[in-house]
């Protein structure tokens, strides 16, 4: 029995225990099989994969080859590459730290096997996803992340918001993997197997051709890289198909800390790096992917400077940080994209974790409402900080180092869409430690500005519930969840110790582990440049800390009247740049009345209804027509036998 | 000794006889008479034929064809006068309850 294969089975037995006993038997023990499976994984991915892995074994097996129809194979497969090395110890750690602080803030919820059933059956399909060894795994993996985000978003089922929000989460990404899935075909069309091995050693046969899409003849290469790209768009919440993301939030906190910080918008990120050898191939495609998250990671760090909940800024915040990922491997450099989506799951988690630490002591998500709650929440004060300051690229911690090497791959590609994704890679670096600090000071440092709402009814969702604690209230959260975040926190710090630069002093022992799979980009710029665009950086970040303290700390009245004077701009960036209403009046309106006015009254009340009713009208008309044949009297009935007899009997006879 | 084909005319004839009768009167008991007829003249047939090519499987048959219509003709009446006693008429064309 190879052990690499219960990394993916353990998870999907507990889905299976969970989902058909957790009613009943489990209760409010239904978290021990998810636990169980997920930790156990955990641990074969690190004594089992991991060294084999390192020590430089690749595994590519088919494990059940469920179609074979000609020459296509589509089979249920494992590929454990240095890649999926990487991705397997991001999936697996964070699962595991987030399940069993879930354990605590989901304590005494009604579904709670429902939670746990879910968050094993998503860990099954994110391990399958990135342990496939071909595009139909991977696709599945896709689907299958999606379909347990719905169900987790919309676990509050009874509330609208939350509801709706599953919805919106599935339809977006439907949009996206339409593309994807074209993009699957074409792969399919083009080499005639969906394998990666035989799919990526095939490659080089491909450049330059042309086909005919649609009318337009375009190059195969870029024509895939894009369709790929689409999905990946959709996935990883980028530019235009990000707004499921902040809506996403409705969801319990856990949920947004696995699938929309570490895991499941990381897959995109995933696929693109995984299809380097296709987007090599096509520089107006890498254009595209580096251009649109530069651009979704400046629009999404504007936007969460001016956003009041605290689940949302972090969402932004992931949004931003997908955009930095995006970039890296829009310019070339796959580790370094990669290695930023590795720190970031941490530093993430840490935020999303720590967040619902806070969420839990003080029933609110209104960042206004809060305030002065580090005497009140030491551990989660403190982590928060390492978070943030690992977010921000604050020089030493993890994120400075993957942050560090984007912004460095992007100065050095030597391409005019690389000086330009330079720059507001730049703008991301003193955005993002000012939005990711204000929210901090507005939450721990001051004075307590909450518990003056009325009385609310009823237990509801953790995420929006009016206090009627008093301050006197608050308290720290318990050991379960302290501890899962003091564990994120030592990653946030130290795990992008593996990745240090040469320049300062490190072995780039990240880039170098993956160099088999993604390859090296060139880099056009000398060591000096090097420290020059370091410097500058770090300056940033460090002018955004000081700005955020100055406006948070010092003059808190400030804010108010910087948004007061520059009101105009204000307003766009809190209605998040008025996009859901721009999809809402060019998209979904137009189809609701097409549904409305066409498909249910035309199609559907006069075609179909037209058919269903009208052919068994007609049948009815004949047959009180026919039926006048029948008049009751015997002598008509023996007529018609005599004439039939006879009939039958002068035929034998002519045909004689 | 006449010609076969005498009798065949015959037998040919009376079965006429009978399916118009049959078909045209409006008398139950006409009906039953038309049918006795319709199954004599099948009976002229067979003895006749019998005879003439000496089998004698013709009447032997013609004792069937006998029974089965006297028994007919006893179950029919018995219809006739449950109908009757419903119906209070003979004329056939007045009992239409199977229309349409």
């Amino acid at each position: 029995m190879k052990l690499y294969l219960l990394i993916p089975f353990l998870p999907l037995a507990a889905f299976m225990i969970n989902i058909l006993l957790g009613k009943e038997v489990l209760r409010d023990k239904a978290h021990w099989p998810s636990i169980l499976a997920v930790v156990g994984s955990f641990f074969i991915t690190i004594t089992s994969v991991l060294p084999e892995v390192m020590a430089g074994k690749v595994i590519n097996e088919d494990l059940y080859t469920w179609i074979v129809s000609g020459t296509f194979n589509a089979s249920v497969g494992f590929l454990i590459d240095p890649l999926t090395a990487v991705m397997l110890i991001v999936v697996t750690t964070c699962a595991s730290l987030i399940h069993i602080y879930a354990v605590g803030y989901m304590h005494g919820d009604t579904g709670y096997y429902r939670f746990f059933a879910y968050m094993s059956l998503f860990t099954f399909c994110m391990l399958m996803l990135v342990m496939g060894n071909n595009f139909l795994q991977l696709y599945f993996g896709w689907e299958g992340v999606g379909l347990c985000s719905y169900f987790l978003i919309g676990y509050y089922f009874n509330k609208k918001s939350a509801a709706d929000a599953g919805k919106k989460a599935f339809i977006v990404n439907r949009f996206g993997d339409f593309g994807f899935g074209i993009g699957v075909f074409m792969i399919f069309l083009t080499f005639g197997t969906l394998h990666y091995a035989d799919v990526f050693a095939n490659v080089s046969s491909i450049i330059g051709q042309k086909v005919n899409f649609l009318g337009w003849i375009v190059d195969l290469p870029t024509l895939i890289a894009l369709l790929l790209f689409c999905g990946a768009v959709g996935k990883s919440a980028q530019i235009p198909l990000h707004v499921w993301l902040p809506d996403a939030m409705e969801g319990p906190t856990p949920v947004s800390a696995l699938i929309h910080a570490a895991t499941m918008v990381t897959a995109g990120v995933f696929l693109v790096a995984r299809c380097n050898p296709i987007f090599n191939l096509s520089p107006v495609a890498m254009n595209v992917v580096a251009v649109i998250g530069a651009l979704t990671m400046f629009f999404a760090a504007t936007i969460a400077i001016v956003q009041n909940d605290i689940k949302r800024i972090i969402a932004y915040s992931t949004c931003s940080h997908l955009g930095y990922m995006f970039l890296a491997c829009g310019v070339g450099a796959y580790a370094a994209g990669i290695f930023h989506l590795y720190t970031h799951a941490f530093f993430k988690a840490l935020l999303f974790l720590a967040a619902g630490s806070v969420i839990h002591a003080v029933h609110t998500n209104d960042i206004q409402e809060m305030g002065g709650l580090k005497k009140y929440m030491p551990i989660t004060y403190a982590v928060f900080v390492i978070a943030g300051l690992s977010a921000g690229g604050f020089p030493g911690l993890s994120g400075f180092f993957s942050k560090d090497e984007i912004i460095w791959s992007a100065y050095a590609s030597g391409s005019a869409v690389g000086k330009f994704v330079w720059i507001l890679a730049l703008a991301g670096a003193f955005f993002t430690p000012f939005y990711t600090f204000r929210l901090i000071f507005l939450t721990f440092h001051g004075k307590y500005r909450g518990g003056h709402q009325e009385e609310h009814p009823g237990h509801g969702a953790h995420d929006s519930h009016g206090s009627h604690h008093g301050e006197h209230h608050i308290h720290e959260s318990p050991k379960v969840m302290t501890i899962p975040l003091m564990l994120l926190a030592v990653g946030a710090v130290a795990a992008g110790w593996v990745g240090i630069p040469p320049l300062l002093g490190g072995g780039a022992h990240f880039a170098e582990f993956l160099k088999p799979v993604v390859g090296h980009p060139e880099f056009h710029g000398t060591h000096a440049e090097e420290w020059g665009v370091m410097a500058l950086s770090t300056t940033l970040v460090m002018i955004g800390l000081g700005l955020s303290a100055f406006l948070y700390l010092r003059k808190t009245d400030l804010p108010e009247k910087i948004a007061k004077q520059f009101s105009i701009i204000y307003n766009i960036l809190f209605h998040k740049y008025y996009i859901d209403e721009l999809y809402h009046y060019t998209i979904i309106k137009p189809t609701l009345w097409i549904a409305d006015k066409v498909i249910v009254a035309i199609t559907d009340a006069k075609i179909i209804e037209g058919v269903v009713n009208g052919v068994p009208g007609a049948i009815g008309r004949f047959s009180q027509r026919l039926r006048k044949v029948q008049t009751g009297l015997a002598q008509h009935y023996g007529i018609f036998m005599a004439a039939g007899a006879f009939f039958i009997i002068a035929l034998v006879l002519l045909l004689r | 000794m006449v010609p076969l084909s005498w009798y065949m005319i015959l037998s040919m004839i009376v079965f006429t006889i009978g399916v118009f009768g049959f078909l045209s009167r409006r008398n139950i008991i006409i009906m039953f008479m038309s049918i006795e007829l319709m199954l004599n003249a099948v009976n002229i047939n067979l003895i006749s034929l019998s005879h003439y090519l000496q089998d004698l499987r013709g009447q032997i048959l013609a004792f069937f064809v006998i029974a089965v219509a006297a028994s007919e003709a006893a179950i029919g009446l018995a219809i006739v006068i449950a109908l009757f006693r419903n119906k209070a008429t003979a004329h056939v064309d007045e009992v239409k309850e199977m229309q349409g």
